[in-house]
């Protein structure tokens, strides 16, 4: 039996902000928040130990959503319940008002969502004490773990060892939550002096473990007579829940995309992460921007309205052009060419003959069809000077055998890393992809090559094991084993001299910053990412007024990505990527309850099946050349902004409802469509609708 | 897993006498499991108060499908697939087939049961309320005897029914008379597949000389138990289908029903769409009429 | 077997598994998931759930596709199962597996055993699947990577090499 006092080190689960307790010791600030560990040898047994547990709870006055929290009337972190805010200013927003032609207005919602890995979330602790603790476990980021036991146990950086195992998914949910987990049992395991496993079951993990941050984005805009933006006030607020974890981050990624693939002369935008009793939200694929693209994306439908020009129209007239800079002043000097990308989205859909087609059919009968574009962006790599701080070092190593091996932290679950990895080696090294190992992600083995998120793998790291890789032949040519235009054979035989007398042949690299990079952390403004991918997705939907139910029955993808590394994992990635974000815009919600979700199985939080997806036709277009391995641009995320935006703009298509609020369930569609209000808030009731 | 197997007793003897005397020395304690795919969702959550289960999976008695010149009789212990399968039951009995194959996925279709469906009693059970408009029967046996009860009377409240402790379904008959029937069948879920039922319709219908001669309506998920719409059912026969019509039945609908609000809809959404299922109904049945 | 054990007494249960003849003893109502995992070291037979919503604990019992976290083993007594495990003596496992590496069927690979249980159980009853066959028969096994795309078209392509032959 383990609580807080039997912590060897210190109580928190150490990220960013050392806020979030191991085990609460006085207080709890959300309903699943940890308090006591039990561990048996007979896992059966637990259940009865746990039935014996009774805690007594002195209720405190709880904060269940966003403006409660920012009413401040119940502070329940910091002094003002913000974990974090944000201020992007770019030119003279209170200039712009008096010349605009209009000034549109909006508010909209996103709702919290979970990850919905198959694999729940598990580890494995042993704790020797010689050589310390050791964790096997289903992670994304085996260093982000080992720093976080190296707090709790109270053990120095060689007396921690993390490996990540084969992985069943994760899409941000095992960027955090693992090192909760992979705490409980060390802690467990230390006291007992036993190895301890714990695997969650479908209901704890949906209960107690991230999901993607709620939001609410507020959006005026000044506007032109002929629909060009000359400037307006964007405020993205999103729910963190009881913790900071990495809400400041999921904040700055939202905030940096809240502007969309427009040209804003002058903006400013005011973010914050607010703390409320749930527990925390936490890193989902997309991390942030979904949510303010959403808001971006529809209400850029809402100008062309108010402008009385088509969504097609409003998109051309305000899109970002090579030189013109970004909300925080980064200049684009890609070669990108965003009109061009949404002519051929329009093409590659249909779009205005269906369009046209449709219009006419909605006369009659039950069942109305719209389309629905969203165009937008997204940075590839971490914020400003997130890779900077980061530091990545990526090895690359050789044997006698001239058996290569790739040593790096990133891990593989699902998205291809080892896969691309290891071509890039070959590539790098002129030998067939067979001949390119990667190594499992072990603290002991592999150096850190930072978390295995935020779409940089391909791009940051990729570059990185390019250059090790390059290291190696290097140094085989350098010393004269290997000349120009080698065969593996010859490879092979030049590795074995190497080793033979010179001892291990490995070559390490690590990141270094573009001299010309400039980020202002302070101001925010500056070189957002080293680059971004752009896309421009069609939806084409259809409202069953019988059921109310909207179905998305073809979608288009298009992307601009750089340089695709592996045609197959790449359309992968963007077919999983729309099919989540399909589950996001219009079947995925969690229903809350004083802070808890109470829909917490795979039967009541919906998913979609292989019988609810459209065809999902995916397509990339190169353009411009950037640094990254062979000129790739992050991939992962992407395809997590666009289709919510494009499928709701779809049903305003079809229906001419304005929904402002996702998930979109067949529920607020009803409800928006009826003459009167609704007598009384149902579970499902609609926010945000007009 | 949240039970502990070792509390729990399964036996399995094979045959239906010695299940039913066992049933019979101890009622209330023993609880039969089919295809177990309401149970062992119930064990596995911690869920499930009985400790004492007897298997009537592998009762052959149970599992067969008979055609008689009259009806179609069905083992309580017939699957999804089986049904599905069954060229009789799809052919005459299509709402039935149709419910069948919305049952969760394939597998689930592989082990869950008819009589399983029945006795489980959920008002969202999608085979249900095709049994109410086929006016089916099911056979109860115990060692007391058989008896039959009408399917309108078994199922009397929210997961109340009329089968006694010691009894099992043996099997549900089918009266052959609704081949020349319009049918019209409708599940409204959250996805697809694997989805428990927001509104679920059957409907059967016929026209004479333009109007309907009868009208046979029943919904899953709108009431504590699936319900027919006796009312709505004695307010269109003998009418023409008529946009006039359409207003009326669709009040009747709604005053029929007993929809709540739950974790997986809303009451005002369950009785909306409700009328539009039927009208969906009439319009196609007016349709069908034209056609013929 | 013993008609009526007593509560927590384990009893012995015959089966086939991929093929052997297997003999476990277990409490009868432990869920065949379980035993497949732990008393016979199948760990390829996942939990996602366990009620029956996901499909990665898929097995073939007597050729029949089912959750295996749904079934108490006893009810499997006699049966004839195979798991994941055993598909590499099943025909159809080399074109399915080769699709699916193909056409990209796997990301993290934590559905898949109980896709291709699922594929090959629909192959067997249906050889040439429409596409809407495909959607029906693998409707049960969520997939939370692939947006199911590349493996209706794995399942296709196996589908097709297998009828040629
Ligand atoms: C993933 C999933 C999806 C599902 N989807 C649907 C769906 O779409 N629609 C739907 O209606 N249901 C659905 N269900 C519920 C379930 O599959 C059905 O209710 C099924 O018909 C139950 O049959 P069974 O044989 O598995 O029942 P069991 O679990 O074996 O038993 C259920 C109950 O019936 C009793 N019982 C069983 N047979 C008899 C008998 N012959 N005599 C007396 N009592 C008996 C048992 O004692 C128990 O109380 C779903 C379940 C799951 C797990
Ligand atoms: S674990 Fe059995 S269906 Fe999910
Ligand atoms: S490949 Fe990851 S769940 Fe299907």
């Amino acid at each position: 039996m383990v609580t807080a006092k039997d912590i060897p080190g210190k109580n928190c689960i150490s990220l960013i902000l050392d806020d979030q307790p191991c085990l609460a010791a006085e207080t709890v600030n959300h309903p699943e928040e940890p308090i006591l560990l039990l561990a048996h040898a007979d896992c059966r047994m637990l259940r009865k130990a746990v039935d014996a547990v009774s805690i007594e709870y002195e209720p405190l006055p709880p904060v269940h959503t966003m403006e409660e929290s920012e009413r401040q009337s119940t502070i329940i972190w910091g002094t003002d319940n913000a974990f974090k805010s944000y201020l992007v200013e770019k030119g003279d927003v209170e200039a712009v008002w008096k010349d605009a032609a209009h000034i549109v207005e909006g508010e909209y919602f996103t709702g919290a969502q979970e990850q919905l890995y198959i694999e729940n979330n598990g580890v494995i602790a042993a704790f020797d004490p010689e050589d310390g603790v050791t964790v096997w476990g289903s992670l994304q980021c085996p260093y982000y773990v080992h720093k976080a036991l190296m707090a709790l146990c109270g053990l120095p950086e060689d007396k921690i060892r993390v490996v990540q195992m084969e992985t069943g998914g994760a899409f941000g949910g095992k960027e955090e939550y693992p090192s909760m987990i992979a705490g409980h049992a060390a802690l467990l395991s230390i006291k007992s002096q036993r190895p301890v496993k714990i695997v969650y079951d479908r209901m704890e993990d949906m209960v107690a473990t991230t999901k993607r941050h709620p939001s609410r984005t507020r959006h005026r805009t000044a506007v032109s007579k002929d629909g060009q933006i000359l400037g307006g006030e964007i405020e993205f607020t999103i729910d963190g829940g009881a913790y900071a974890t990495l809400s400041s981050v999921v904040l700055s990624r939202g905030t940096i995309h809240a502007g969309g693939p427009y040209y804003w002369p002058s903006v400013r935008i005011r973010a914050k992460a607010v703390a409320t009793n749930t527990p925390p939200h936490g890193a989902f694929r997309g991390f942030g921007a979904p949510q303010s693209l959403f808001a971006m994306e529809r209400h850029m439908d809402h100008i062309a309205q108010v402008a009385g020009i088509s969504p097609v129209e409003v998109r051309r007239r305000n899109f970002l052009k090579p030189g013109q800079t970004t909300t925080t002043e980064q200049t684009i000097r890609e070669d990108i060419d965003l009109d061009h990308l949404l002519g051929r989205a329009l093409e590659l859909s249909d779009y205005a003959a269906k369009k046209a087609r449709f219009a006419e059919e909605n006369r009659s009968g039950m069942r109305k069809k719209g389309m629905g574009i969203a165009a937008f962006l997204h940075g590839a790599g971490f914020t400003g000077s997130g890779e900077r701080y980061l530091n990545s070092l990526v090895g690359v190593e050789a044997g006698a055998d001239g058996g290569v091996r790739v040593l790096v932290s990133s891990a593989e679950f699902g998205q291809g890393t080892n896969t691309v990895l290891c071509q890039i080696a070959a590539e790098a090294l002129a030998l067939p992809y067979e001949g390119v190992m990667i190594a499992r992600p072990d603290t002991t083995v592999v150096p850190n090559s930072g978390p295995t998120v935020a779409s940089r793998t391909a791009m940051i790291v990729g570059t990185l094991v390019q250059s090790a890789a390059q290291g190696i032949k290097q140094t085989l040519m350098k010393t004269g084993l290997l000349g120009d235009n080698y065969t593996p054979e010859q490879f092979r035989a030049s590795c074995g001299q190497f080793i033979r007398t010179h001892g291990a042949l490995k070559s390490y690299a690590r990141y270094e910053a573009p001299g010309d990079v400039y980020w202002d952390d302070e101001k925010y403004r500056g070189e957002a990412y080293a680059a971004f991918a752009w896309a421009v997705y069609v939806a084409e939907v259809s409202v069953d007024l019988t059921t109310y139910a909207v179905t998305v029955d073809d979608f288009v993808a298009l992307q601009e990505v750089g340089k695709v590394l592996h045609p197959v994992l790449a359309e992968g990635q963007i077919t999983g990527g729309v099919a989540q974000a399909i589950g996001f815009a219009l079947y995925e919600k969690v229903v809350w309850q004083n802070g808890r979700m109470i829909n917490n199985q795979m039967t009541n939080y919906i998913m979609p099946t292989s019988a609810d997806l459209p065809p999902i036709r995916v397509f990339f277009e190169q353009l411009g050349n950037v640094h990254g391995a062979h000129g790739a641009k992050g991939i992962g995320e992407l395809p997590m902004d666009g289709p919510a935006p494009a499928i709701v703009n779809g049903v305003e298509d079809a229906i001419g409802v304005r929904f402002r609020s996702i998930p979109l369930l067949p529920e607020d569609v009803f409800e928006a469509l009826q003459p009167e209000p609704p007598r009384q808030q149902g579970p499902s009731s609609t926010r945000g609708t007009t | 897993m949240r039970a502990d197997p070792a509390e729990f007793r399964l036996v399995s003897p094979g045959d239906l006498q010695v299940v039913l005397s066992l049933l019979a020395s101890e009622p209330t304690e023993w609880l039969p499991i089919a295809g177990g795919t309401d149970l062992m969702v119930l064990y596995s959550a911690g869920k499930l108060p009985n400790r004492k289960l007897v298997n009537i999976w592998n009762i052959p008695e149970l599992r067969q499908i008979e055609v008689f010149p009259d009806t179609i009789r069905i083992g309580a212990a017939c699957t999804y697939t089986a049904l599905r399968g069954h060229d009789d039951v799809s052919r005459e009995f299509p709402l039935l087939a149709a419910a069948a194959s919305w049952t969760g996925g394939i597998a689930n279709q592989n082990r869950g049961t008819l009589g399983g469906n029945i006795a489980n009693a959920s008002p969202a059970a999608d085979s249900l309320p095709a049994l109410l408009v086929y006016d089916a029967e099911v056979t109860l046996i115990s060692v007391r005897g058989n008896r039959r009860v009408a399917y309108r009377d078994f199922h009397q409240g929210y997961k109340q029914t009329a089968l006694a402790a010691d009894e099992l379904i043996r099997d549900i008959s089918l009266p052959r008379r609704f081949s020349g029937y319009v049918s019209h069948a409708r599940k409204v879920g959250a996805r697809n597949a694997q989805a428990i039922s927001k509104v679920c319709l059957a409907a059967l219908g016929i026209i004479a000389n333009g109007a309907i001669r009868d009208a046979r309506l029943a919904l899953g998920s709108v009431a504590p138990i699936p319900l027919r719409l006796h009312e709505t059912e004695r307010s269109l026969a003998g009418k023409k289908i008529e946009p006039s019509l359409i207003g009326t039945v669709r009040q009747s609908v709604e005053r029929e029903i007993r929809p709540i609000d739950d974790i997986r809809s809303t009451a005002r959404y369950r009785a909306a769409v409700a009328a539009n299922l039927v009208v969906e109904f009439l319009e196609k049945l007016a349709t069908e009429r034209t056609r013929a | 077997m013993n008609p009526s054990p007593g509560t927590g007494t384990k009893c012995q249960i015959l089966f086939t598994v991929n093929g052997e003849a297997r003999k476990v003893l277990a409490h009868p109502m432990e869920r065949l998931l379980d035993v497949l995992r732990n008393d016979l070291a199948l760990k390829g037979t996942k939990e996602g759930c366990g009620e029956g919503e996901c499909g990665s604990c898929s097995v073939l019992l007597d050729g029949m596709l089912v959750n295996s976290c749904l079934v108490p083993v006893v009810q499997a007594t006699g049966a004839s199962i195979v798991t994941i495990e055993g598909m590499s003596a099943q025909a159809l496992m080399i074109p399915l597996q080769e699709a699916f590496l193909e056409c990209g069927g796997t990301q993290c690979g934590i559905c898949t055993p109980g896709m291709i249980l699922a594929a090959v159980h629909l192959l067997e009853k249906t050889p040439e699947p429409a596409p809407a066959d495909i959607r029906e028969g693998l409707a049960g096994n969520l997939c939370r990577c692939t947006g199911y795309q590349q493996i209706f078209e794995a399942v296709a392509m196996a589908a097709r090499r297998m009828v040629r032959k």
